[in-house]
């Protein structure tokens, strides 16, 4: 640490940052705009201007940006120098010169950065009495919205989505005091991370526009810390509402976890809490019930004994082990395939027992050299992709330290990197959206991938197994990819369960494992397809096979199905066959799908905005979510409903589990791996009241007074330490816990700075979460032997290989009003020239064979797929329930060709 | 007296062939300097002291000192003629490219053996299209001769020079946003430290340099710079080409020694004022230099002297304000030019400008108030050097500042009357 001097104080500041980090993370509010802890140092907005004095006999000083000056040792600088003062008002009188006096009716009224800022510097009244410039706003897609006028210029927009994260179609045009940020012409937004845009935005150019469809000022919202339930990430989030509806996600930020950034399917899934598929009711054979008739009809179906319970990836671990308690845990299945847990079951298995450690998404954006291997990360884990487009930063940043850029210093350090990027390599089925930073890119069949990966890993250690039968070019990737990984510091192995295939998860593993052999400390990162899949991996639950097995042998049988569409994971035929021998079907969910329809009973379940519960991410990381709304009457947490009815049939008395805390120590007690569970966030008695109502919230007297002019009392949490309501106790939410991110003076999402030691590093109490797994210290592990076969074409089928798509392939986000618009339709992806040889042009139908169901499917061209290999959409309906990969028959749509595949 | 730059000018303004530039003693100053150590040539530079001559005054050599040199140094290195004159009222950087071509051409070869650049560029004004032919065609021919190319003369020194034409924007002439501009990027000037001799074009070592400071370069080599000291006035070395516009009898350009006298240059060659016109006051270096009024005639025109006086040496383009023409009004044309052509990117510079332009054009239009004499006097100092991100504002409000000084009257006439007095 250096000590710098501030208004004559001296203060410990990180010499290797800048002169407004260090301001900020002491505590003292200077203003800014353009500089973001995320994307350092530009200096065009001139807001966090200080007065620099050479040394304490200086007394002339001179003006410097706060954000271009290193926090040296001995530096001396004022911040409440009259000249500098007078220096940023007139900036800000600048700013505001062309700025709409509008803020009553913009969105980002109440947590607007610019009006923060503005309040900040004492700007009050406008000498400016000219017109002001205006623009003509673009349509920008669904998601979100464009308001120009209001723009300060600040080039933040810009920087984030083009050279953070690797966006094309948004940039700068014109000039003076006129420059127009957005596309060439109007049309959707085309990164997957343009959501950012909205809180990277210092004011109001860039909104929410699912919130517009039913907008709420930040102020009025009644928030909680939330977790993504999107994919496996687990990125943290504070999910809002008001009137009893979810209005909004924004980010929560978790220093080792998302930081600054969601993606838009992160960021505006949450519509489908409120969608029109939303089970607001119990429903007995199809027809709408109260809560006391449902927990009857529940009690008594499960007196008759002999209920199993299939459990949830995408249910909280509470709710599992809810179930589980219930049934019993031989009775307790997984609610995924066989062949999923089979996936599930050797990744956790891989980062438990073996060396290298399971990689948070800050160790991601750290690391200084990539192989991905067979994943579609974008697609998949977005956020994760957008810490790989940093990664590749790291090594070339030696360029910079050479010519004593500070890292901190943007422009200069990408002028002087240019486009030199780290080592990054991908194999993958396709081609991806990182495709453009990746040193070298590698295209095959999951079989392949495998091989390659097992190649790499013996060509770090020869003690790997080796591969036969590579093809010479294949060696010289295998050894670039095997130096480069030998070469880093950081070296990360990213793979996952996309492909369904374990040879290619060995792989990875194996890989991982042959660079700890030689003594580099590697991380091993998997995606996971669900927010809670290693979570249920973790109950060790038995086989879903074994569960249709059980329902055979025991045709008077009652299932349990929570938070699970099982027509999504198997072919619809073989699971109504699978049901049929099911005497009472009893479903706990909230979104109308076809395992719902098929209930005898469907409980209608809250969503992650209302209940709370803990998910286990992809890096095995427990973090918990907390209730947003408080859920109308026959709305409960699925862990509720499970022990409401388990009393209701007298398995159970009422003592158990009288809250969240109860059912927590429980599990912790019952189950090895979750003994750390308690710890991710104080129980309710531990903290005092946190109020989830900002102190502004307004209304709440009259709200509800078209129902009633009294007053109702608030209702009571008995959950967590947060409270329905605005009153808090004195001392600060711990990280776990905080429900939003305000300051005084600090409205808006950057009011993070007060929340963090350092501006940019983690939050003062911790970041929130707790790590269950972490890698083994003793040698005892083993390379994987089990090498795939060569994949070999076979004539006349291709392999199906899954394609993801962020908006579509995910369950839930699919049904959010925005990105419902955002889908696309389904095909079949064909390399173009097998489709030239079956005569298929693009746009066309053509007939697909798989599994035994017949689709007619338009052709999309795909120059990237290797030879043998289709895609198909994986999720989309009516494609998810088709088991990927699998070979598939193909013909023209006038070609005889059955379900059979014999034509 | 010696005129180095323009002796080789045709009187019919048309371009010196190759064979004329050779018979005139042309490239020898490259198969001089070839012979050398390019340090010694940068030595010699430096001894001239030779400085830049697009505005700023920085002593060349020393420039070029800061470029790594050696085994270790990084390649390509770069060497950019900065030829995107757009200062209003300058000009002469374009008689140089159309009547001597090859001038420029063997200046920039010299200066690239110097720093032991491998690519060179030619960054020019998007209004230049006969200077583009000319040099277009003088390149073919230089590379024809070897002068450029593969193993220049049999030296083992390569050189490859492209011609890039701009796009058209003022701010292009800032050295850092040319280079951005050269890479295909918006224009706006960037972050220095680092300095392009270090971290330039496309992150590599490269020096930007005016025209008219290429010009003089091989020359240097060729006569020592003793020579050079000598054809000055002052300690700055070598002529300078003076130019004058405006209402005088004889606007043009002129190489005169380093540090001529203004009035020398306003009436010994432009020939004093137009019949019937009074002097009120000259921008000396270009539009984003301050007025500088009778008093200061006497003035000698180099870098120290103008600079004792409170304005810049600049461009060495002078800009003769005459009675007949209201000062509000010329300034007001400045600032709009300034005000379009600030790129946007700190905000100083957008805000600032874009105001002042329309104070100075509602004064004009007789709407000017009290306040706003306070504004203007405001944003001059806003806009003041280190305030801003690059050294654009700063000179953009030169000649406001300076004419809010010496031509307080006229402003307050505007005001008062609620009209320009020089409008009918």
């Amino acid at each position: 640490m250096a000590t710098i001097f501030i208004d004559n104080a001296p203060r410990q500041a990180n010499p290797k940052q800048n002169l407004l980090h260090a301001c900020l993370s002491l505590g003292y509010d200077l203003p800014y705009f353009c500089w973001h802890p995320a994307l350092g140092s530009v200096g065009a907005c001139r807001q966090c201007a200080v007065k620099q004095f050479r040394d304490e006999r200086d007394t002339a000083g001179k003006l410097v940006m706060a954000c271009m000056t290193p926090a040296g040792e001995g530096t001396r600088i004022s911040i409440t120098d009259v000249e500098a003062a007078a220096f940023r008002a007139a900036v800000i009188q600048g700013l505001m010169q062309n700025h709409p006096h509008d803020c009553p009716v913009c969105d980002e009224g109440g947590e607007c950065h610019l009006q923060d800022m503005t309040v900040m510097t004492g700007h009050r009244s406008r000498a400016y009495s000219f017109g002001k410039r205006t623009f003509r706003n673009q349509y920008l897609g669904p998601l979100v919205n464009h308001e120009m006028n209001r723009c300060i210029q600040c080039q933040r927009c810009v920087r984030f989505y083009r050279n953070y994260a690797g966006g094309h179609d948004l940039n700068a045009f014109r000039l003076r005091d006129n420059v127009y940020y957005g596309r060439h012409e109007d049309g959707i937004l085309e990164s997957e991370f343009s959501g950012n845009l909205v809180e990277i935005c210092p004011t109001g150019v860039f909104t929410d526009a699912t919130l517009k469809r039913h907008y709420t000022r930040k102020w009025d919202l009644q928030m909680a810390p939330s977790i993504c339930v999107h994919c496996g990430l687990g990125c943290n989030t504070t999910a809002g509402e008001r009137y009893g509806a979810l209005r909004r996600v924004v980010n929560r930020y978790n220093h080792e976890v998302n930081g600054y950034f969601l993606c838009d399917r992160g960021r505006f899934g949450y519509e489908f809490v409120e969608s029109s598929l939303r089970i607001r009711h119990p429903l007995f054979n199809g027809k709408a019930a109260i809560k006391r008739e449902a927990l009857e009809r529940f009690g008594s179906i499960l007196s008759e004994g002999n209920a199993i319970g299939i459990g949830s990836p995408r249910a909280s671990l509470e709710a599992n082990f809810a179930l589980r308690t219930l049934v019993g845990s031989d009775r307790f299945f997984a609610g995924v395939l066989d062949e999923d847990l089979q996936l599930l079951s050797p990744m956790l298995r891989i980062l438990r027992e073996g060396p290298a450690r399971s990689a948070s998404l800050d160790d991601v954006e750290h690391s200084d050299a990539v192989f991905v291997l067979g994943e579609d990360v974008i697609n998949i884990a977005p956020v994760m992709a957008l810490r790989l487009r940093q990664s590749v930063r790291q090594a070339p940043m030696r360029i910079a330290a050479g010519l004593h850029i500070p890292e901190w210093l943007d422009d200069a350090v990408r002028e002087a990197v240019q486009d030199a990027k780290g080592p990054f390599f991908i194999a993958s089925p396709y081609a991806t959206k990182l495709d453009d930073i990746a040193t070298t890119t590698h295209r095959a069949a999951p079989d392949d991938l495998a091989r390659l990966g097992f190649a790499v890993a013996h060509a770090i250690d020869d003690t790997a197994p080796k591969v036969t039968g590579l093809s010479p070019e294949w060696d010289t990737m295998i050894a670039a990819i095997s130096a480069a990984l030998l070469g880093a510091q950081r070296p990360l192995i990213v793979s996952g369960a996309s492909c369904r295939s374990r040879s290619v998860i060995e792989a990875a593993a194996q890989i991982a494992w042959a660079l700890r052999k030689a003594g580099r400390p590697a991380n091993l990162s998997f995606t996971t397809p669900e927010c809670n899949s290693f979570g249920l991996s973790l109950m060790e639950p038995r086989a879903l096979s074994e569960a249709f097995q059980s329902i055979q042998n025991e045709p008077t049988s009652t299932l349990i199905v929570l938070e699970n569409d099982l027509f999504r994971r198997a072919p619809a035929s073989e699971m109504t066959a699978q049901l049929r021998g099911v005497q009472h079907l009893v479903v706990l969910d909230h979104l109308v799908n076809a395992t719902t329809e098929a209930a005898e009973l469907v409980l209608p379940a809250g969503t992650f905005a209302e209940s709370d519960g803990t998910l286990v991410n992809s890096e095995g990381r427990a973090q918990r979510f907390f209730q947003a709304l408080d859920h109308s009457a026959d709305v409960q947490e699925s862990w509720r409903w499970l022990r409401e009815g388990s009393v209701a049939a007298g398995l159970n008395n009422e003592a158990q589990w009288q809250s969240l805390d109860d059912l927590i120590t429980a599990m912790a007690a019952e189950i090895p791996a979750f003994r750390a569970i308690p710890a991710v966030a104080p129980s309710r008695s531990a903290v005092g009241k946190i109020a989830r109502e900002p102190n502004r919230y307004s209304g709440r007297t009259a709200m509800f007074a078209n129902i009633s002019v009294h007053e109702p009392k608030p209702v009571d949490d008995p959950d967590s330490a947060l409270a329905f309501s605005m009153e808090s106790g004195p001392e600060a939410a711990p990280s776990s816990l905080i429900p939003f991110f305000w300051a005084p003076g600090w409205n808006s999402i950057q009011a993070v700075n007060k929340f963090q030691g350092e501006v940019g590093g983690p939050l003062r109490s911790g970041d929130p979460g707790v790590r269950l797994i972490e890698p083994s210290q003793e040698s005892g592990w083993q390379y994987f032997t089990a090498i795939p076969p060569q994949f070999k074409a076979q004539p006349g089928e291709w392999l199906l290989v899954p394609i993801f798509h962020i908006f579509g392939s995910e369950e839930l986000s699919r049904h959010a009003q925005g990105i419902a618009q955002l889908l696309p339709r389904p095909y079949v992806a064909l390399n173009p020239v097998e489709a030239s040889l079956l005569g298929a042009k693009a746009g066309e139908q053509i007939k697909v064979v798989v599994e035994g169901a017949l689709f007619e499917l338009e052709v999309a061209l795909r120059a990237d797929l290797p030879r043998g290999v289709a895609g198909l959409p994986t999720g989309l309906p009516p494609l998810d329930g088709v088991m990927l990969p699998a070979f598939c028959k193909l013909a023209p749509t006038g070609a005889e060709l059955s379900a059979r595949g014999a034509s | 007296m010696e005129k180095p730059l323009t002796g080789n000018f045709r009187a019919d303004k048309e371009a010196v062939s190759l064979a004329e530039y050779e018979r005139a003693g042309g490239y020898q100053g490259l198969r001089a300097a070839l012979l050398m150590a390019p340090a010694d040539v940068t030595e010699l530079v430096k001894r001239s002291n030779l400085r830049g001559r697009g505005g700023a005054g920085f002593p060349t050599g020393m420039k070029w000192s800061f470029v790594p040199m050696g085994e270790d140094a990084p390649h390509p290195k770069y060497l950019v003629a900065n030829a995107d004159e757009m200062e209003p009222g300058t000009f002469k950087d374009r008689a140089l490219m159309e009547r001597d071509p090859h001038q420029l051409i063997e200046g920039m070869i010299v200066s690239a053996y110097a720093i032991d650049a491998d690519i060179g560029y030619i960054f020019l004004r998007g209004e230049y299209e006969r200077s583009y032919e000319r040099l277009a065609r003088a390149i073919a021919e230089a590379e024809a001769r070897n002068y450029l190319g593969h193993n220049i003369l049999g030296s083992g020194y390569s050189l490859i020079l492209h011609l890039h034409m701009s796009a058209g924007r003022y701010i292009c002439g800032e050295e850092t946003a040319l280079l951005n501009a050269l890479e295909g990027k918006r224009a706006h000037p960037r972050t220095k430290p680092p300095f392009p001799q270090v971290s330039g074009l496309w992150g590599k070592p490269t020096i930007v340099q005016n025209v008219e400071t290429l010009c003089n370069v091989h020359h240097i080599v060729n006569k020592g710079p003793e020579w050079f000291h000598g054809l000055s006035k002052t300690e700055d070395g070598g002529t300078k080409i003076y130019g004058v516009s405006g209402k005088v009898k004889r606007p043009g350009l002129w190489e005169l020694p380093m540090g001529t006298p203004m009035r020398e240059i306003l009436e010994d060659h432009a020939g004093g004022m137009r019949e019937g016109l009074r002097f009120r006051g000259v921008l000396p270096g270009g539009a984003s230099t301050d007025f500088l009024v009778e008093e200061h005639l006497d003035t000698p025109m180099d870098y120290g002297n103008v600079q004792k006086a409170g304005s810049r040496l600049g461009t060495g383009t002078m800009v003769v304000l005459d009675d007949q023409t209201c000062p509000v009004g010329m300034v007001w044309n400045l600032e709009h030019f300034f005000a379009q052509e600030s790129c946007g990117w700190c905000t100083p510079c957008w805000s600032g400008l874009a105001w002042t332009e329309k104070i100075l054009f509602a004064m004009e239009q007789g709407k000017g108030s009290i306040h706003d004499l306070e504004t203007l006097s405001f944003q001059t100092k806003f806009l003041a050097p280190g305030n801003t991100f690059c050294a654009f504002a700063p000179g953009a409000v030169e000649p406001l500042q300076s004419a809010l000084k010496y031509f307080a009257d006229d402003f307050r006439r505007h005001i008062d009357e609620q009209r320009c007095p020089w409008r009918q």
